[in-house]
């Protein structure tokens, strides 16, 4: 394997080990009822947001779906913000209106996130649409999952995107179910990328989760859509560990089985930058992380509960 | 008097007798119609999003895939806008599929199909064409479902002429209409609430039907008229015994289908007791609340003489917080503040006791969906 950067494996670590902790204690607060609202993990899934975010610049856009606590952390949203917003705290990124499944950071450019499968394609698209009317370099990453490839508006807006060479990077996180459903049922043939790259765009399979692939390939693509060159598509296989919502495992309900998510556990991108890393700048980086998550649990609970009034706010703008 | 909660709820109001004292979940309800069709009519089948996993819509198909196999159960791709008209083609071909949804909100991706080509077929082609098709879906409701998982928008599809929409509050109303939905040769948006799904009522044990555009006195009285939509009907009979605490009598209609609705029957309630408060699962604007109040008072009978009042969602969009989707939602307590009001508009302020409001359903329900 070729040596990497030790600067950039500690940064890939970072957020890899950021996120990957900071949903292993969500899911340890859960039972408690202390978040009341569905909660979809990216535990396993961590490295296709965090390559491709390590490519962007601080000013280009992030759209993410309900299963995005990755992607918004990646791009930079605020911990505290997001865990306020979970617990329904005035606090929150949306000021506990959107809950888990609809993070949104103005400052950090992740648009708000949406869980109706697809409805954040074409939102991503438009802003792709509209950097480009403005005459600006930015560029929009959009991540969605396997399952979202199956709605009419994916396809309508991968040829949109196409014709006019918007700069736009589709990225499919491809974890092999939706909900509890294979690819098998939804797919004829797993030929994704393929079906893509008719609409008239560059495609790119990433097979095992490589983080560093994943942030090589998206830069890459990246460099070339700040030139003119037109989206792009990727697809990112990975694997979901723990149930579709909700915060355990569910190895025993008979969809799957622990076998088959065994090949990703031991390939797990966290695990393997942390074996890459230096003893003590591991040790300072997981101190730092745990530092962080607990000051933003502590805020979380300590914010206040919005006022009753609140509800009426943000129906109309202006 | 009966408690729609706890224990057996109180729909039929009578309970019945001999076998027919059978106590069925609505949710078993919902899975034994669908089972018991399936069995009569070789046509019918169920397709939607995850009918055949372990979760079963929340139970609600469970073990019809194992009955009936995958040919008559299945999943579909995340495709609601091409699965419906998949759906509309077979029901035109003589099948009669039942599309489920999880939640009423996705069933904005059908709309197209739905109003273009469900509704319109069989005026549109002269009477040439059938569509004998059931749109399931289920309203979510606490746990944070939020913007996009708690909508609930039946009167989008009452407006259009050409679908049925019923929307059932109890167990036995279930069956009885989704056997009806699935015999009927129109489209039907059949309505549920994940709320009820647990909740319990009197359910015969054979086939029978429920029969669309018939409204039932769930509960009766002098004072009030209280109309509940859905899962309202329960938080209107909890309202009713909070309001007898103060002396006022209130009478609870359930229109059971909202389209055709029964008019004739709420009317008639109404101008008895001279009031009448509609309260619908739903925001209030253009909704069915506000076609249930517009019709009494077009009535030629009813005139001026009824007091009319709606009650619905607040007029935003469902926030996740608990801190502020409370006030988000009519409850018991609303309810029956608000027909105090319209009873003795004099009365000092009335606020009834929060732990009497509440209802078991409510206080049972835990996530994580
Ligand atoms: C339009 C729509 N249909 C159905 C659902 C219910 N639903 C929520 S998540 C999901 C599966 C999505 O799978 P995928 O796109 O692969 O994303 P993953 O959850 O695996 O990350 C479904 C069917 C929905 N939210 N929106
Ligand atoms: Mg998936």
């Amino acid at each position: 394997m070729a040596a990497h950067d030790p600067r950039l494996v500690r940064t890939l670590y970072r957020s890899l080990r950021l996120i990957r902790r900071a949903e292993e204690r969500l899911a340890e607060i859960y039972p408690s009822d202390k978040i009341k609202s569905p909660v979809h993990l990216s535990i396993g899934q961590e490295a296709a947001s965090v390559g491709v975010c390590d490519a962007l610049e601080p000013d280009d856009v992030v759209s993410a779906t309900y299963r995005g606590h990755a992607a918004y952390l990646a791009k930079g949203g605020s911990l505290p913000a997001m865990i306020a917003e979970m617990y329904g705290k005035a606090t929150g990124c949306a000021a506990g209106k959107g809950g888990s499944m609809h993070l949104v950071s103005a400052e950090r450019h992740v648009i708000g996130a949406s869980a109706v499968v697809g409805t954040n394609i074409p939102i991503a698209v438009g802003h792709a649409l509209a950097f480009r009317r403005q005459g600006r370099d930015r560029v929009v990453v959009c991540f969605f999952g396997d399952g979202a490839t199956e709605e009419g508006v994916f396809y309508e807006s991968l040829n949109f995107a196409a014709l006019h060479r918007l700069p736009v990077l589709f990225v499919c996180e491809n974890n092999h179910y939706a909900i509890h459903e294979p690819l098998a049922k939804r797919w004829a043939t797993d030929r994704l990328g393929e079906r893509v790259a008719t609409y008239g765009m560059k495609t790119h399979l990433v097979p095992d989760a490589d983080v560093f692939a994943i942030r090589d390939g998206a830069a890459a693509a990246i460099a070339r859509m700040r030139a003119g060159g037109g989206p792009e598509f990727m697809e990112c296989r990975v694997y979901r560990w723990r149930e579709h919502v909700g915060p355990n495992e569910d190895y025993d309900a008979g969809y799957r089985s622990r076998d088959e998510a065994v090949p990703w556990m031991d390939g797990d991108q966290v695990a393997r930058l942390a074996a890459m890393l230096e003893a003590d700048v591991r040790a300072a980086v997981d101190a730092e992380v745990e530092a962080e998550i607990d000051a933003a649990v502590a805020f979380a609970e300590t914010s206040p509960p919005p006022a009753p009034d609140a509800l009426f706010a943000h129906v109309f703008a202006g | 008097m009966s408690s729609p909660d706890s224990g057996v709820a109180s729909a039929p109001s009578t309970a019945p007798a001999g076998e027919d004292r059978r106590v069925l979940s609505y949710v078993d309800a919902l899975r034994e119609a669908v089972a018991q069709e399936m069995e009569r009519d070789a046509s019918v089948f169920v397709m939607g999003l995850d009918v055949d996993d372990h979760k079963a819509i929340q139970g609600s198909t469970r073990g019809l895939v194992e009955r009936f196999g995958p040919d008559r159960v299945f999943t579909t791709p995340l495709s609601e806008d091409a699965m419906t008209g998949v759906a509309i083609g077979a029901a035109m071909a003589g099948m009669r599929p039942i599309h489920v949804h999880i939640r009423n909100d996705f069933l904005m991706l059908c709309m197209n199909q739905l109003v273009n080509m469900a509704a319109k077929s069989h005026y549109m082609y002269g009477g040439a064409v059938t569509v004998p098709l059931v749109v399931r879906s289920m309203i979510g409701k606490s746990w944070g479902q939020g913007a996009q998982h708690s909508q609930a928008l039946h009167a989008m599809f009452m407006h259009v002429p050409g679908l049925k929409v019923v929307a059932p509050s109890n167990a036995h109303d279930a069956k009885g209409c989704l056997i009806a939905a699935i015999r009927d040769d129109n489209p039907v948006i059949f309505v549920e609430h994940r709320l009820l799904y647990f909740s319990d009522a009197y359910v015969p044990a054979e086939p029978f039907v429920t029969e669309f555009g018939r409204a039932a006195v769930r509960a009766p009285g002098d004072d009030i008229t209280l109309v509940g939509v859905s899962n309202m009907v329960m938080e209107c009979l909890r309202a009713r015994e909070l309001l007898a605490e103060v002396g006022v009598s209130a009478e609870v209609v359930d229109p059971i289908s909202l389209m055709p609705l029964d008019t004739d029957t709420i009317a008639a309630s109404a101008r008895r007791t001279g009031r009448l408060l509609v309260v619908d699962n739903a925001w209030t604007t253009c909704g069915a609340s506000a076609e249930i109040i517009a019709r009494v008072v077009e009535d030629p009978g009813t005139g001026g003489t009824v007091a009319v009042r709606r009650l619905g969602f607040a007029p935003t969009t469902c926030p996740t917080t608990p801190w502020l989707e409370q006030g988000f939602y009519p409850n018991p307590a609303t309810i029956a503040a608000s027909a105090r009001r319209m009873v003795d508009p004099s009365a000092a302020p009335w606020e009834p006791d929060p732990e009497k409001a509440q209802l078991a359903y409510q206080k049972q329900f835990r996530g994580p969906f």
